[in-house]
């Protein structure tokens, strides 16, 4: 028993400030998910959610001003983007950025290859074709996907739903041992939405840790968390479980705003700092 | 006849060729003396044996080229015409020994998987390339349906009428100052008659074609396309063209009759020291088609905006153009096309990346005559800068003697997006694979459009000068 623990691999974030453009977003936050567990992160727009999804996996622009991110005793925030994803990072954009001219297959083979053989240099073989292709295939019948989709440009013309979807055929071919899922629910439908709980817990059942960052609860049908966070101007204010994620759900934010006033001014500053950003 | 084998001959242009150091004795059956004159042009028509009409224009050309001045516009030329050689003869065994091929070259042909023979050609190390076994049967086939192609230089003496009818009347010396030039001392380069309703359905290579001077500095290429007829020629290689003079200036004609198809592609990949000012020009008549794929690499200058001049009514003339400007490179290029009758439409698409401190310039015109009504023409140009060094320019001309037609201009300028680079670099691909993989993306509806190994040979190139390995 003892021996397992010690081998489960842990993501660990330990009191993280970003700031974006100068600006602080967030103010400290903790959290920690194991390999297997899914925790949920919820809270009203803006309160820094995606932020703290881009400052895990190191886009450029977030600037970590505190604290440290730790895949167990690794330091990740010393690492640029693409060794985290060898360490067995990923997340699922909110907003996937289109890439022309690149066939998302081709893309794939070639992340695939980085991901599951960390040690290879620039240069060296991919993944064989053939192998590649049948897995690829599999995956997106299980997606309910065309396989010719996988000769698109990377998520260009993609409506909403063929966005996430594609989103979670990457992740199911990288394997991660940890996921960042933000709002992979929205812009689909009933269906579909349906549908990516059910790959999304499919791939969970493989021991990954998942932080599901989502508004409503379909996605959690499949993936009850383990726990549920709530985040309110740049900190998590609360931690509970499957009960917390039904409640916000139901009622929305005003308890918790109620409940953590120092927080809740925050969030009110924040917002009128960005509604004056966008007045300017 | 004079034979020069003094062993001073190299004054290479630059230190980057002279650390190679080619520096090689009594390799050369004939070499001109350095310069250009009326002596030096008589000497090349000597040697070549040309028939007097050859002579006179060669000379009339040169007198051309002298009363011309330098264009102003374009890239910095740093140019001493009288310190270029402007003939050499290569013996029938020439060739430095693949000992002295730089180790960059030689690698660079590896990672391009070009063919052992191949490789010895075009590193300068054979004279001849052995295409004779591998291409032999379709020369015959070629032969049996009529169609001509060999190099310019035994063109005129075996088909001297063919060629005289149609030689420089597309790009006439008076030009400009470098079709003058290459009026005057051409060698080399094809010549290549395709019969009426003849329809070649492979791409003819340049390699098809056995010829130490193929691919000469001061090439000269004629494609005549007769009525009904098709083809398409492919140029050259992508492998780095090794030379150790700088200016390479060829001319390149092409006629494509009524109802015929030409499309010319060429991947051009030059060593850093060389100037590259090549005039392509085609006309086209009635209901035929002319296609220019063009991809220019390396260099330190080129200056080159294949043209299509749409002569008759229903003529179409399409021109595709990638040009990567890598440092110390300055790549001018572009498209012309000219409307000259009803009903013809043309397209350029041009795409263009600027890495390392290069700088990437596109030079378009689309010329419109009073009388060529209903005539569409759409542009394209997209321009990729990778780093805050380089640099890209758009200089379209439009000019329009016509009420009734459709323009359309499109240009874009983009700077490589921090969002894709992470989005790739999010999923485990190093910095270097995600902005190759960006660049690749955005050249891809060009590499689409070429056969199959020159697509591969173009992504591994831009491979190469993405890691900086090449030019
Ligand atoms: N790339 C960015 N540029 C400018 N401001 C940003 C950026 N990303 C986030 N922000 C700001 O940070 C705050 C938190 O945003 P975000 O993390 O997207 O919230 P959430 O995902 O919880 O809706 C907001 O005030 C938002 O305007
Ligand atoms: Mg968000």
């Amino acid at each position: 028993m003892s021996d397992q623990e010690v081998q489960t691999d842990i993501l660990k974030i330990e009191d993280l400030h970003v700031s974006v453009g100068g600006k602080p977003i967030l103010k400290g936050v903790n959290l920690e998910i194991r390999r297997g567990e899914t925790h949920a992160l919820m809270g009203p727009n803006g309160s820094g959610k995606s932020t703290l999804g881009m400052a895990i996996m190191g886009h450029p622009g977030y600037e970590v001003t505190q604290g440290a991110v730790w895949i167990n005793d690794e330091n990740i925030l010393e690492m640029g983007p693409d060794e985290r994803a060898r360490r067995g990072l990923f997340m699922a954009f909110q907003r996937p950025v289109a890439i022309p001219g690149v066939r998302l297959a081709d893309f794939l083979r070639h992340a695939t290859t980085n991901v599951r053989r960390p040690e290879r240099r620039e240069g060296e073989e991919l993944l064989p074709m053939r192998e590649f292709r049948k897995e690829l295939r599999e995956k997106m019948a299980q997606l309910r996907m065309d396989p010719e989709f996988a000769r698109r440009y990377v998520n260009e013309g993609f409506s909403g739903g063929e966005m996430k979807r594609a989103e979670i055929l990457q992740m199911a071919m990288l394997r991660p041992k940890f996921a960042i899922l933000d709002e992979t629910d929205s812009g689909l439908d009933v269906d579909a939405v349906r549908l990516a709980s059910q790959s999304i817990a499919e791939i969970g059942r493989s021991k990954m840790g998942i932080l599901i960052i989502t508004h409503h609860d379909k996605l959690l049908e499949n993936n009850v968390p383990d726990k549920t966070h709530v985040m309110l101007g740049g900190r998590i204010v609360e931690t509970g479980g499957p009960e917390l994620a039904r409640e916000l759900h139901a009622n929305g934010y005003d308890r918790i705003r109620a409940d953590h006033p120092e927080a809740a001014a925050e969030e009110e500053a924040m917002r009128q700092d960005g509604a004056l950003q966008k007045a300017m | 006849m004079a034979t020069d084998t003094k062993t001073d001959q190299f004054d290479i242009a630059t230190a980057e060729i002279n650390k190679y150091d080619f520096r090689n004795e009594e390799k050369y059956v004939f070499k001109a003396r350095k310069g250009l004159d009326a002596e030096i042009v008589q000497q090349i028509s000597d040697m070549k044996g040309e028939p007097d009409w050859m002579r006179q224009f060669r000379l009339k050309s040169l007198e051309i080229f002298n009363s011309k001045p330098m264009p102003r516009w374009g890239g910095k030329l740093d140019l001493d015409f009288q310190d270029i050689y402007y003939y050499i003869k290569p013996s029938d065994h020439q060739g430095r020994s693949w000992d002295e091929v730089p180790e960059d070259i030689k690698r660079t042909f590896d990672r391009l998987g070009i063919p052992e023979a191949e490789k010895k050609f075009l590193a300068g190390v054979k004279a001849q390339y052995e295409s004779e076994v591998v291409y032999g049967s379709l020369r015959e086939e070629l032969a049996s349906q009529g169609v001509i192609f060999t190099d310019t230089d035994t063109a005129v003496r075996e088909y001297p009428e063919l060629v005289r009818e149609y030689f420089a009347t597309v790009i006439p010396p008076s030009d400009n100052k470098f079709a003058a030039l290459n009026s005057a001392v051409w060698s080399g380069g094809s010549f290549i008659y395709v019969p009426k309703g003849v329809k070649v359905d492979f791409p003819l290579q340049a390699y098809f074609r056995i010829n130490a001077e193929s691919m000469g500095q001061f090439e000269r290429t004629l494609i005549v396309v007769d009525e009904g007829a098709q083809i398409h020629y492919v140029e050259g290689c992508t492998a780095p063209m090794y030379t150790t003079e700088s200016l390479h200036s060829a001319v390149v004609e092409i006629v494509v009759k009524k109802h015929a198809r030409c499309r010319y592609t060429t991947i051009q990949n030059w060593a850093n020291n060389i100037y590259n000012l090549v005039t392509k020009r085609a006309v086209a008549y009635e209901n035929a088609t002319m296609e220019w794929i063009d991809g220019n690499l390396g260099s330190r200058l080129t200056m080159k905006y294949p043209a299509v001049y749409m002569l008759e009514p229903g003529a179409r003339g399409e021109i595709l153009s990638i040009a990567f400007a890598s440092a110390g490179q300055h790549q001018d290029a572009g498209a012309k096309v000219v409307h000259c009758a009803p009903n013809t439409s043309s397209q350029i698409v041009s795409k263009s990346i600027s890495k390392g401190g290069g700088r990437s310039s596109y030079r378009g015109l689309v010329r419109v005559e009073s009388g060529a009504v209903k005539s569409r023409s759409k542009v394209v140009c997209d321009a990729l800068i990778l780093d805050a060094k380089s640099r890209s320019d758009t200089y379209p001309y439009i000019e329009i003697e016509e009420q009734d037609v459709a323009i359309g201009h499109e240009a874009s300028v983009s700077r490589i997006g921090e969002e894709q680079l992470f989005y790739l670099m999010s999923r485990g691909l190093t910095e270097a694979e995600a902005s190759t993989m960006i660049v690749g993306g955005f050249i891809e509806p060009l590499v689409k459009e070429l056969p199959m190994e020159y697509a591969v040979e173009l992504n591994k190139l831009i491979e190469l000068q993405m890691e900086g390995s090449v030019g």
